[in-house]
Parts: structure tokens; C-alpha cells; sequence
């Protein structure tokens, strides 16, 4: 290639036992969108932090525009022209958008701020790549999906030429994700070279011009997007055929918990609207939604963390009353968190603890924690849903997102629960572990357990539920069967249009 | 360079850092005893036989301790599950003058065992209630308990002042504001005859195993801990926040409580307003320097202590100012707060 901005040479890079980075060389070209993708692990955040001069590779080297780049240097990086967007943003919350961007662009013994010509400077530069934003809002007033356009046009501001993006969509909406690539696409149009790190297929063979595989540290394939496909990235990715699980048909059973008229107030706002469900053993319903939607609530209501306004609950044919946590676990109901790790986890206890903390009563005698049940309970919830990267006494916070989700699963499948919420359960896994995920979702459905999935992800919704709802505003949509809708009546259903089409229940 | 997160930490690194923090803190107050001009080897070593050199050194130095340590349980206790007390001192005070109070007009007469053990009661109730009333502004307000603590000491030791020098004013001390002594029978037991030291200490030991056993073998200690290190996380577990939380400002405001109610009956059996000399505070630095580990509280009071009566007898006799042992504890405090913070992450270039 004629144009090449960005060369990477063989680097290499050991973390005591671990190769991370094993001989990888990369080339990206002026105006070009490279996906780096792969699995949790496979090095790719090594790769990108040895570009940006925040590791200093054992062997190899990285040039910019012909130019070598000294290792192990930001600050040469930055001003050979690449720009990171991390993945936690390295934002500062209580400054503005204009005073974050221009944080570090001057020295810090010149005595005054040059505010004006930043502003000039920021407002061109949104302008020119449609990155709307105001440059006197406060940074933690913005929604992420905002903060990270702010992110970006730090590194614009900064005059970067290659932008490297380290899992963008991870903390966004489906339809924030949709623009920002749009607008990744337009700044590749305008000359800019693009790197982003993912591990979605969808998005990768969406945006990308080429694709880049890495595994275990090495680059296993190089594909420009038009010569793959997402069966063939997937089993590069993961190094071995992956299929997603099938969902076999099936009988349901009798109805195990029903909601009617549900309604959830909370500061002056109805978070739930007069919500009507119902879930019966053996089935998987799915409450598909644009999150912020109300989904977060219906999932607090069931774990028995928030109560209901107005409406009746019937569990097991059973008025539920004001539904506790305690509640929950002991009639059944299996529980998986929106957000494993501030939810699902505490990060600095240990494995067992974190296995047995929602059933203490179980686990204990007069007050005393039978340690000895907690350690062999998780011991078989490791080997029965294969976590791996941890033993029972060690930190949770150890374990990878994947792995951290198999023992928040096993935790609550091992015991056959009558009930499963699911709420974004592969929600920022790889694609081995969310076939995992979804296996252990289904063979619970087969084994009788009535699941409620929340999710906003359609192929995940359209692979595992027998039946969907779709939450807007509050409000659920009518149920539809699975097999009767395409992702194109769900994308309606999800805008809120439902109609007056629903399927019996 | 750049800070990265340790995936493990080995036993060995856990112990040796506080010990690693008081080695790094003696070598830098003893850049400053050089400065003072006097030799520093000599300067150490006279703290540490003014503080344990003779039989009288040794028991004074154990019967600072005592408060100390039930002092620096409050704290770690509230601190491990994010409860920052920083009211020790009023709760202490509150706890003497409770205690005193109820001894020479409620109880006085009973006898010692039966006297002691509700004067016990007393002064530790008199420290819970004074760490409720922030507590209950957190849950209802979500008042920032560090300064409704910090504040209620200076209202907890006025207040005091205020009945020392009236309604609970000795007639018999000439004039001086201390209040009534306590019945005789309520004087705690010596441990050592001819010395100040008192069953106090036996008392303080055997609460620090006893708070080290609640925090790892029951669940109300695991669930504590869990709604420490990640209030939502508990919440989904079902971890009762509000109600784990009143449990533990109840244990914290009470074991200050029987701090003040101790020291009032061991040491001097009345109460003045230089009852403390800052134990309650102490008590704070104790706690961060045993890493909040019940059972290291022991020993950082202990440290604390020697340094307190070491450095007053090295003063003595060569001429560096008693100051130095505040520098040096504080000087420990900031050492183990770095040292606690390579033992999480480890420096990388």
C-alpha cells in the first residue's frame, strides 16, 4: 500500500508467563478502518497500548507516518498524531467539555489559558465531523454515549491522524453505537485511519475495511470484509467452531408468576406503567427494549431490590406480597444482574463468599458461616460450569467477565431454580462465553425453569425466547410468538409501535 | 511509569508492610532528631526504655494502650463498613460521664460485680446514641456523617464540660470542674499491684478476638463487610443495608463508649475534660495503621503507646521536644497509607 501511516513490526511483549503480544505485525492505511478483533485476552489492548507508548514492547517496533516512534512514550505518540478513546474514559466529570478537551494541550507554567482559541478550535472540529456537542456543559451531566464523543474529539483536538478506539460500543445503546460508527466511517472519508478493538462480529463486519484476528497473542488472519463472513471470523476468533445453542420446541407448563397492572412510581415518575406478564414453567420470555426503558426497573422489582406502586404479583399461584430479596431466593427465583460487577459481585471478596452471600441462611448455623459448605458449594459451581482463572478463596475480581458470569449463573442454576431473570446476561462477552451463557439458559428452560430474559440484544432475544414483549416507556407491549416476528416487526416493537396484532398468550 | 493493579497479594507482603511503614516513618523522624541535634540511635533507644525500661514505665505504657485499643476498634469497625466515624473522642467522653455519673448516684452501693459490668452498659450506650443520631441523619438525609461525627465532639465534650461544672460537680474538689468520683466498688481491679494498670486491658484483648471473630465467621460480619466494599452489590444480595449499618455504629459508639467508661473507672475515677488526650482520635490513626484488622489493632496501639510515653521520657533527658512521637505516628500513618497502597498495586515501566 501506497499510503501507509501506521506500521507495527513484529512486537512482541511478555507478562511473565504470558505472551501476550507474540510477533504481531500491523499496517493501516490513510483513510482505512481496521477491526482488531478477539477474544478477552487475546491481546489486543497490549497491542494498542504498545502503539500508544503505555507498554514498551520486549522486541519489535511501531512507526508512524515513516517516522519510528521511541517506545514506551505517550507523549511522543500523541504527537506523531494517534489518538486513543479508551474504554474507561480518561475523563475528568466535574470540568467542562471544553476544559477536559484541553486538559494537557498546554504547558503547565504558561500562566494563562488560551480558552478562546480552544473553543474556535473545538467548535471547528465537531463541526467538521458532526460531533455535536456543547463545550461549556459539565462532563458528568453528559450521557456516555455524549462523554465519549467528547473523548474523541480530545484526540481530534490534539491534531491525531490514527484514532484507536478500544471496545467503543461496549457501554453504548444500540442506537448510539449506530451513529458513532456512522460518524467513524465519515472520519475515515476525511483521510482520518481508524484502528477500533472489538469483539462483536456484527459491528466489525458493519464498519470495518479490514479485519485483523488475534488469538493467544498472535494474529492468526487478516480478512478485508468483503472476503469473510461472520462464521468464519467467529471460529478464527475463538479457534474452533462455535455454534450457538438451537432452542428445541417445547411444551410449557402451568403458569408460575403473572403480573398484572404492575406499576412502579419512583421520584414523581412512573418507571413501570400498569405492566401485565405472564411466565410459565419451561418457557423463555423475552422483554426486548432500547434500555432505559423500564427494564432495569422490572428486573429490580423481581430481584426484590425495589417494590411495586400498584398492581398484584402472583408467584406460584400465590399472592407475592411485598417481594424481598430473601423472598426471591428462597421461593426460587434464580437471579442474574444487569450489571455483574456492581451488582452481581463483590469484587474484593472472595469466590465462595460471593457464591454463597444471597443464601446465607442456608450456609449457616446460629449465626456462624458454615465455611466449609460455602467453599465445597462453590467448588462445585467452578467445576459444574466450568469458571475457570479462580479457586474458591480467591478474589472474585480475578476472574474475566465471562467467567465472573458462569459462577453468577451456576450460583443460581446449580440448585434448579423454579424461576431464572436473565437481565442482559452475555451483555459484554465474548462469543465463546456467550454460547456458554445461552447454552446453560437453555437447558435450564428444558429442565423446567421458567425464564424471564431482558434484553436489548434481538438475535440474542430471537434465539433463545419462545415468546417476546417489548418494553417502551414503561410500558409492556402484548406478547408476540417468537416464530411468528422477523428483527424487523421487534426493531417496530421496540419504537413502540405494537399495534393492535397480539398473539395469545 | 504507571501504577498497575496486583493480581495477587501474598501473605508475607500483607504482614511485613506495616512493619515496613513503621521502619520507613523511625527513619524519617530520625532525620529530624538529627536535626534537633541529638544522635539518633541514642534518641530511639531512650524512647523505647522510657516506654518499657523499668516496671513503672511498662505498666504505664500498657494502661495507655487499653483505650487505645478499644478506641482503634471503634474506628476499624465503622471504617470497614464505610462508616466513617471520625466521633470517637465525643463518644469516649460521653461514655466517662455517663458512666460516672451513674455510679455515684444510681448504682453506688452495688456491688463491684454487679456494679461494673452495668457501668459498662451504660457508657457504651452512651456512645452508641451519640453515633445513631448521625447515622440516622445518613439513612434519612444522607447528611455526610464525617462531619456531623467530627462536629458532635466538640457539642459531646462542651456538653460534658457543662455538668462537670454543674449538676455533676464535686462539692469537694475546690472549685476545679471534675465531677463526683466514682463509688469505690466501680474502681476497676488492678492487674499489677502498685501500678495504674487495670483489668482494662485484659478487657480491650479479648474484644479485639472477639470483634476478629464476629468480622470473619458470622454473617452478620460478612455482610457487614459486604456492604462496605459494595453497597449495591449487597443490596441485590439481600444484604438489610440500613439495619447492618445501625449494627455497626451501635458496636463502633459503644466500644468508645466503654473506652471513656473504662478509663474513668481504671485510671482516674472522676472525669475531667483532659480525661483524653485525644484517645478517641487516636483511635482513628490506630485503626488505619492495623489496616483496619482487629486483631492488628492490638499492636498499632501498642506502638502508639510506646511512642506517646517513649518520647516524653526521651524529651526528659535530652532536650528534644515530646512532639517528635506525634511526628513519628503521624509520619507512620501516612508510610503505612502508601505501603497499604503497593501491597495493591506494584509500580510498572
Amino acid at each position: 500500500m501506497t499510503d501507509t501511516v501506521l506500521d507495527i513490526r513484529n512486537v512482541s511483549k511478555r507478562f511473565g508467563d504470558n505472551l501476550a503480544n507474540d510477533d504481531i505485525s500491523l499496517s493501516l492505511a490513510k483513510g482505512e478502518i481496521v477491526a482488531l478483533l478477539g477474544e478477552n485476552g487475546a491481546g489486543k489492548t497490549t497491542l494498542m497500548s504498545i502503539l500508544f507508548g503505555h507498554y514498551v514492547p520486549d522486541t519489535g517496533s511501531v512507526s508512524v507516518m515513516r517516522q519510528m516512534l521511541p517506545p514506551g512514550k505517550p507523549r511522543a505518540a500523541i504527537r506523531a498524531g494517534v489518538g486513543m478513546v479508551h474504554q474507561h474514559f480518561s475523563l475528568a466529570p466535574n470540568l467542562t467539555v471544553l476544559e477536559n478537551v484541553m486538559t494537557g494541550t498546554e504547558s503547565l507554567w504558561s500562566l494563562g489559558s488560551n480558552v478562546s482559541a480552544g473553543r474556535k478550535k473545538l467548535i471547528e472540529i465537531s463541526q467538521r465531523f458532526g460531533l455535536k456537542v456543547d463545550p461549556d456543559a459539565r462532563l458528568g451531566d453528559l450521557s456516555v454515549g455524549e462523554q465519549q464523543r467528547v473523548e474523541i474529539l480530545k484526540a481530534l483536538y490534539n491534531d491525531a491522524r490514527i484514532l484507536v478506539l478500544d471496545e467503543p460500543t461496549a457501554v453504548l445503546t444500540k442506537l448510539e453505537a449506530e451513529t458513532l460508527f456512522s460518524t467513524l466511517k465519515d472520519m475515515a472519508r476525511q483521510g482520518l485511519s481508524l484502528i477500533f478493538i472489538s469483539h462483536k462480529l456484527d459491528e466489525v463486519m458493519a464498519t470495518a475495511d479490514r479485519i485483523v484476528v488475534l488469538r493467544g497473542g498472535k494474529l492468526v488472519a487478516e480478512r478485508n470484509v468483503g472476503e469473510t463472513s461472520k462464521a468464519e471470523l467467529a471460529e478464527l476468533m475463538v479457534g474452533r467452531k462455535v455454534t450457538r445453542p438451537v432452542r428445541e420446541a417445547s411444551t410449557p407448563g402451568e403458569i408460575v408468576l403473572e403480573a398484572a397492572g404492575i406499576t412502579v412510581r419512583s421520584g414523581g415518575v412512573d418507571r413501570l406503567k400498569s405492566v401485565d406478564f405472564r411466565l410459565r414453567a419451561g418457557e423463555v420470555l423475552g422483554i426486548i427494549g432500547v434500555s432505559g426503558n423500564g427494564q432495569a426497573v422490572l428486573a429490580q422489582l423481581l430481584s426484590g431490590t425495589i417494590g411495586r406502586s400498584a398492581g398484584d404479583l402472583v408467584l406460584f399461584g400465590k399472592g407475592a406480597g411485598d417481594l424481598t430479596v430473601a423472598d426471591a431466593v428462597s421461593s426460587g427465583i434464580g437471579r442474574i444482574p444487569e450489571d455483574r460487577n456492581r451488582d452481581g459481585a463483590i469484587g474484593e471478596m472472595a469466590i465462595w463468599e460471593n457464591a454463597v452471600l444471597e443464601r446465607l441462611p442456608e450456609f449457616s448455623k446460629a449465626g456462624l458461616v458454615d465455611r466449609k459448605a460455602g467453599i465445597a458449594f462453590a467448588t462445585k459451581i467452578i467445576s459444574a460450569f466450568d469458571v475457570r482463572g479462580g479457586s474458591p478463596t480467591s478474589r472474585i475480581r480475578l476472574l474475566s467477565g465471562g467467567n465472573m458470569q458462569k459462577l453468577i449463573l451456576g450460583r443460581n442454576l446449580i440448585e434448579h431454580p423454579r424461576i431464572l431473570l436473565a437481565a442482559q446476561p452475555a451483555r459484554g462477552l465474548d462469543e465463546g462465553a456467550v454460547a456458554a451463557v445461552h447454552e446453560r439458559i437453555l437447558e435450564a428452560r428444558k429442565a423446567g425453569t421458567a425464564v424471564l430474559l431482558i434484553s436489548e440484544d434481538l438475535d440474542e432475544v430471537m434465539a433463545l425466547a419462545d415468546r417476546i414483549q417489548a418494553i417502551v416507556g414503561g410500558r409492556l407491549s402484548p406478547s408476540v410468538n417468537a416464530e411468528d416476528v422477523d428483527a424487523r416487526r421487534l426493531g417496530l416493537m421496540m419504537a413502540g409501535e405494537w399495534g393492535g396484532s397480539a398473539d395469545a398468550v | 511509569m504507571r501504577f498497575e493493579r496486583r493480581e495477587h497479594r501474598s501473605t508475607l507482603l500483607v504482614i511485613a508492610t506495616p512493619i515496613l511503614a513503621v521502619i520507613a516513618a523511625l527513619a524519617i523522624a530520625g532525620l529530624l532528631i538529627a536535626a534537633a541535634g541529638a544522635p539518633v540511635f541514642e534518641a530511639y533507644w531512650k524512647i523505647l526504655t522510657s516506654a518499657f525500661g523499668s516496671r513503672l514505665s511498662a505498666t504505664e505504657t500498657l494502661t495507655r494502650a487499653s483505650p487505645l485499643i478499644l478506641t482503634g476498634l471503634a474506628a476499624a469497625v465503622a471504617f470497614r463498613a464505610r462508616l466513617w466515624n471520625i466521633g470517637g473522642e465525643g463518644q469516649f467522653y460521653l461514655g466517662a460521664i455517663a458512666a460516672a455519673a451513674a455510679s455515684a448516684h444510681l448504682f453506688a452501693g452495688l456491688p463491684s460485680l454487679l456494679q461494673i459490668p452495668l457501668l459498662f452498659i451504660v457508657g457504651a450506650f452512651a456512645g452508641m446514641v451519640l453515633l445513631l443520631v448521625p447515622l440516622w441523619l445518613r439513612l434519612r438525609f444522607s447528611v455526610d456523617e464525617v462531619v456531623t461525627t467530627l462536629l458532635l465532639n466538640f457539642v459531646a465534650l462542651l456538653f460534658v464540660s457543662m455538668l462537670i461544672d454543674g449538676v455533676l460537680k464535686d462539692p469537694a474538689a475546690f472549685g476545679w470542674p471534675q465531677s463526683e468520683a466514682v463509688d469505690a466498688a466501680a474502681r476497676l481491679p488492678k492487674l499489677l499491684a502498685r501500678s495504674r494498670l487495670h483489668i482494662g486491658l485484659g478487657i480491650a484483648v479479648v474484644i479485639a478476638f472477639l470483634i476478629y471473630f464476629v468480622q470473619t465467621r458470622t454473617v452478620f460480619g460478612v455482610q457487614s463487610r459486604a456492604a462496605g466494599l459494595n453497597p449495591s452489590g449487597a443490596v441485590f444480595a439481600g444484604v438489610p443495608l440500613g439495619r447492618t449499618l445501625v449494627i455497626v455504629a451501635m458496636i463502633s459508639g459503644g466500644l468508645a463508649g466503654l473506652a471513656g467508661t473504662i478509663e474513668v473507672l481504671g485510671v482516674k475515677g472522676y472525669v475531667t475534660t483532659d480525661l483524653s488526650p485525644g484517645y478517641g482520635y487516636s483511635g482513628i490513626v490506630v485503626a488505619m495503621l492495623a489496616n483496619l484488622n482487629p486483631l492488628g489493632v492490638v499492636l498499632a496501639a501498642l506502638f502508639t503507646a510506646t511512642m506517646f510515653v517513649g518520647a516524653d521520657g526521651m524529651s526528659r533527658s535530652m532536650g528534644i521536644p515530646t512532639y517528635i512521637a506525634d511526628v513519628t505516628v503521624a509520619l507512620s500513618l501516612l508510610s503505612m497509607l502508601v505501603a497499604v497502597f503497593f501491597t495493591q498495586y506494584r509500580i510498572r515501566r
